[in-house]
């Protein structure tokens, strides 16, 4: 019942929660009903249209796509949580660190956000993939894609620490002798988790983002069927002037689908972090 | 602008082109180990018809001539130098045409791909976000509200390939893709610029779009806080007619704070549009970018780095210090 309670209360929260599962439920389902080693090429017919054997047909290579797609929606989720929680606990220790310490290191610290938050993250990240010599995996592209995605939530988390550490309560605990430490994970840390969720979500929504950018230049994992690498296939092979709509659709609807349910976490949380938010009065 | 803000701002600026012209020399080093001299001898060897001796001969000059048998800070020093007088290197793949060149080929058409379709973004989104915040809109814009969300999480290049299908293959209104018509001759002039615009349509719709959503959204959060401020309140009581206090009061005031969030986003707009390009063949920066990778053309891959860090550093300082010129509340005194 409590979580019936929980579905009244934050609606959209919940609608994105559900909309984020889907892909993954379609995926753990394909798994079971079909053989995923058909992902690779030459494993079926190619260039066929869809039909009931192949359900998204299959690619110039002969890949079979519906295989494709349900083994490369749990790598594309994975990469983006994974880079997504780097950039999140980066942020996290940092802007605990600049919110508390302050003085010249928060200065530096400040200096260094705003001015990478300005350069196009595409070039760094270009940089460090071609410079990794082998097929680049999924986890070291989730790092190169995390060494630029701590800075949004480094900003948040310092300005949360900030008017949270000057509330009344905090110096309260403070004169009843907690340590700083008791005071950031016991008082502080429990009153930033919506705040922390919501910079999460948006973490992980531009790794998605700009894993499937770097996919879509040419590199991403070449072996692996992510949502972005099919997108490369069909791109390079011009699957559009060739009208293998098949090819192309299917991941860019798992995205939709995906960065929709991003959003709507999003959306949910911040009217838990922001209550004042509201609509339009009239 | 106290001096105090334009030396801030302005090592704000030096610290971001160090880290550009730093970025291209040191990540390759960390990340691998193997030198780049090599990596082209084997592909020498690898065309066949090459003795072993003359390899290391050829080797040991290449060494000699970039300078890879001096000591690292002198290599080091050698690159800024290099960066900052625009002397980029060569292409491997077209050698020996130089990289500067090739990108400035390729500069004007992101360019001006990315200013005609901010602009459009700036002034649609503003308005329409306007609207949809406005208390006395008609109901039916609210319908507009869950498509503009959609917009707004799907990724530009995305939107490109749905366009293309929709507008290129399936009714062959539009071309699939390029800058312009391959092959036709042109005299320079009004039949050129109709065959670039023409080009430009879908790449431009699809940013604009994908633009829109957010644009919009934050418009409409700004308008919806701005009902609340005692001054509209007083304009109402005055009785002036509704669109009155939405033009003059409302929608003027959210133009400024869209300057800000335009120079925040500057960054992530050019990605963006890099992508866009990729996606339509678009003879600008991405597409030049996607061939350097595919080619393994690693000066042109530094040079676009390189340009594009700087290109976006130098229009957010100008828009940073125009920025109190065009909202006199702002003076940056602290």
């Amino acid at each position: 019942m409590k979580i019936k309670k929980y579905i009244y209360k934050y609606p959209i929260l919940f609608a994105g929660i559900m909309v984020l599962v889907t892909p993954l439920l379609f995926s753990a389902i394909g798994m079971i009903i079909i053989d995923t080693s058909t992902a690779e090429p030459l494993s079926v017919q190619s260039r066929s249209a869809p039909s009931l054997d192949l359900p998204f047909g299959s690619d110039l290579h002969g890949r079979n796509l519906f295989a494709a797609i349900v083994k490369g929606i749990p790598m594309t989720l994975y990469v983006g949580f994974l880079a997504g929680s780097i950039g999140l606990g980066i942020g996290v220790v940092l802007g605990f660190l600049t919110g508390y310490i302050g003085g010249r290191f928060d200065t530096i610290i400040r200096i260094v956000t705003d001015s990478l938050m300005t350069i196009p993250s595409i070039a760094v990240m270009v940089v460090l993939a071609i410079s990794i010599e082998e097929n680049i995996t999924l986890n070291q592209m989730a790092l190169v894609i995390s060494s630029l995605s701590w800075m949004g939530p480094t900003r948040v988390i310092r300005a949360q620490v900030l008017t949270l550490k000057e509330r009344p309560f905090i110096e309260v605990c403070r004169l009843s002798g907690m340590n700083t430490f008791e005071i950031i994970f016991q008082e502080i840390l429990p009153n930033m988790l919506p705040f922390l969720a919501a910079s999460f979500t948006g973490a992980v929504t531009g790794s998605i983002l700009a894993s499937v950018g770097l996919e879509a230049i040419g590199l991403g994992p070449m072996s692996e069927p992510t949502m972005g690498m099919t997108l490369y296939w069909a791109i390079t092979f011009s699957a559009l002037i060739a009208g293998m709509w098949w090819w192309w659709l299917p991941p860019i609807i798992i995205i939709v689908i995906i960065f929709c349910g991003l959003y709507l976490i999003a959306a949910g949380l911040d009217k838990i972090a922001n209550p004042r938010l509201e609509g339009p009065q009239a | 602008m106290s001096l105090n803000f334009i030396l801030k701002r302005l090592i704000i600026f030096i610290f971001i082109i160090a880290i550009a012209s730093s970025v291209n020399f040191f990540i390759p080093k960390v990340v691998s180990d193997v030198d780049p001299v090599s990596i082209r001898m084997m592909e020498i060897a690898n065309q066949g018809g090459v003795y072993d001796e003359s390899m290391q001969a050829v080797a040991a000059e290449y060494f000699k001539q970039f300078g890879l048998d001096q000591p690292l800070w002198k290599q080091y020093l050698r690159h800024l130098v290099d960066t900052f007088t625009f002397d980029l290197g060569v292409s491997f793949t077209y050698y020996p045409s130089s990289v500067l060149g090739m990108i400035m080929d390729a500069l004007p058409w992101t360019f001006g791909l990315l200013i005609v379709s901010t602009l459009f973004s700036f002034l649609i989104g503003g308005v329409l976000g306007a609207l949809l915040g406005w208390p006395y809109a008609p109901r039916s814009m609210r319908f507009t509200v869950p498509p503009l969300f959609i917009f707004s999480a799907i990724p530009y290049y995305m939107l490109g390939l749905l366009l293309i299908y929709i507008f290129a293959y399936i009714f062959k209104i539009f071309p699939t893709g390029g800058g312009y018509t391959i092959g036709e001759v042109f005299n320079f002039g009004f039949s050129r610029m109709i065959n670039i615009m023409y080009h430009a349509i879908l790449p431009g719709i699809s940013i604009v779009i994908a633009e829109l959503g957010i644009r919009s959204l934050v418009t409409r959060g700004m308008i919806l806080s701005l009902y609340g401020e005692d001054y509209i309140k007083l304009a109402e009581a005055k009785g002036l007619p509704a669109n009155r206090v939405f033009i003059w009061y409302g929608l003027r005031n959210t133009l400024l704070p869209q300057f800000t969030i335009l120079a925040l986003h500057l960054g992530h707009v050019a990605s963006g549009a890099l992508l866009v390009e990729i996606i339509f063949g678009y003879p600008g920066l991405g597409a030049l970018l996607r061939d350097s990778v595919t080619a393994f053309d690693y000066p042109v891959i530094y040079g676009i780095v390189f340009v594009l860090i700087l290109g976006i550093a130098m229009a957010t300082l100008v828009l940073d210090f125009i920025y109190p010129k065009i909202d006199p509340r702002i003076s940056y005194e602290d």
